[in-house]
């Protein structure tokens, strides 16, 4: 670990312009309300994994990405966060449900939804967790985001599309192409039983 | 803000999704866990884009990029899902298993 954490020490590049890192003894405000959404993030995706009812399940997923929207918002990412608020909140989970209902889903407690190797894979989870948490706050221990600091907000509306339209086009409209496939896709693979093929 | 709590809190999640991956039968909670994953690595992705402040903004487009992916792959999981569903009559993935070697 020690070694692991030279390497990364030696090579990862600081920001520029790095101050000392203030102590973790005395939180700021925006890391209060960071560790706040945190929590409330990590219980509902535990809700999300652990709960008997299957359209409980949706409603977890909303608090949760609607937290970890929060929580771009805090790291000052606007754009990202209304996006995943638009498309995640908005979209997916609504998708989700349609899944739900369009499968019979039972209303109510179902004794069922989970397999038989529940405790494999509570060890999987917990293993890897753990493994996670002790690498990053192994390597990261003494980094630290300076959200303050000067400049133009890296996570405007402004600077995301300049990005994206100047140094990411080709990506982008790759992006819209597998999009479109994506669709063509879906719509082939429903069709295909509709006309009892 | 450290960089410790991000990458914590994304770390709880993944693990929290690769334990919703293994254990649910639904497919579609299978899907909400892969969901989960996809938002943990996002949350990095944002955090280290943050802390470095690259010129390019790669951190945030990926993250844009994963977002648009995942509402793809949901799309398209969905669509799968459904097929299996008027198909075998049930969506438990352990009750899929013609794909594997020995009979159940």
């Amino acid at each position: 670990m020690s070694l692991l954490h030279g390497l990364l020490a030696g090579t990862l590049p600081g920001p520029p312009g790095a101050a000392a890192a203030p102590t973790y003894l005395s939180p700021s405000g925006a890391e209060v309300v960071f560790l706040l959404l945190g929590v409330v993030a990590v219980a509902s995706a535990l809700l999300v994994v652990s709960t008997s009812q299957l359209v409980h399940a949706a409603l977890w997923l909303v608090v949760t990405l609607g937290s970890i929207a929060g929580m771009y918002l805090v790291l000052t990412v606007e754009f990202v966060a209304w996006v995943q608020v638009l498309i995640y909140v908005g979209a997916v989970v609504a998708l989700l449900l349609f899944g739900l209902m369009l499968t019979r889903a039972p209303i109510g407690r179902s004794a069922d939804l989970d397999n038989s190797h529940r405790w494999p894979a509570l060890v999987a989870g917990l293993a890897t967790a753990a493994a996670l948490v002790a690498l990053v706050v192994d390597g990261f221990r003494s980094a630290y985001i300076d959200l303050a600091a000067a400049g133009t907000a890296p996570g405007s509306a402004a600077a995301t599309g300049a990005t994206i339209f100047r140094s990411w086009v080709l990506p982008f409209e790759v992006l819209s192409v597998l999009l479109l496939a994506a669709l063509v896709g879906a719509i082939v693979v429903s069709r295909s039983t509709a006309d009892g093929a | 803000m450290h960089v410790v709590y991000p990458a914590v809190v994304s770390a709880l999640l993944f693990a929290t999704g690769v334990y919703g991956v293994l254990a649910r039968r639904n497919a579609i909670l299978v899907l909400m866990s892969v969901e989960l994953m996809l938002n943990a690595v996002n949350l990095d992705l944002v955090a280290f884009d943050v802390w470095l402040r690259d010129a390019l903004h790669s951190g945030q487009t990926l993250t844009l990029f994963v977002i648009t992916l995942a509402a793809a792959e949901i799309g398209l999981g969905l669509a799968i899902v459904l097929l299996v569903f008027r198909t075998k009559a049930t969506i438990n993935v352990d009750e899929l298993s013609e794909l594997g070697e020995r009979p159940r």
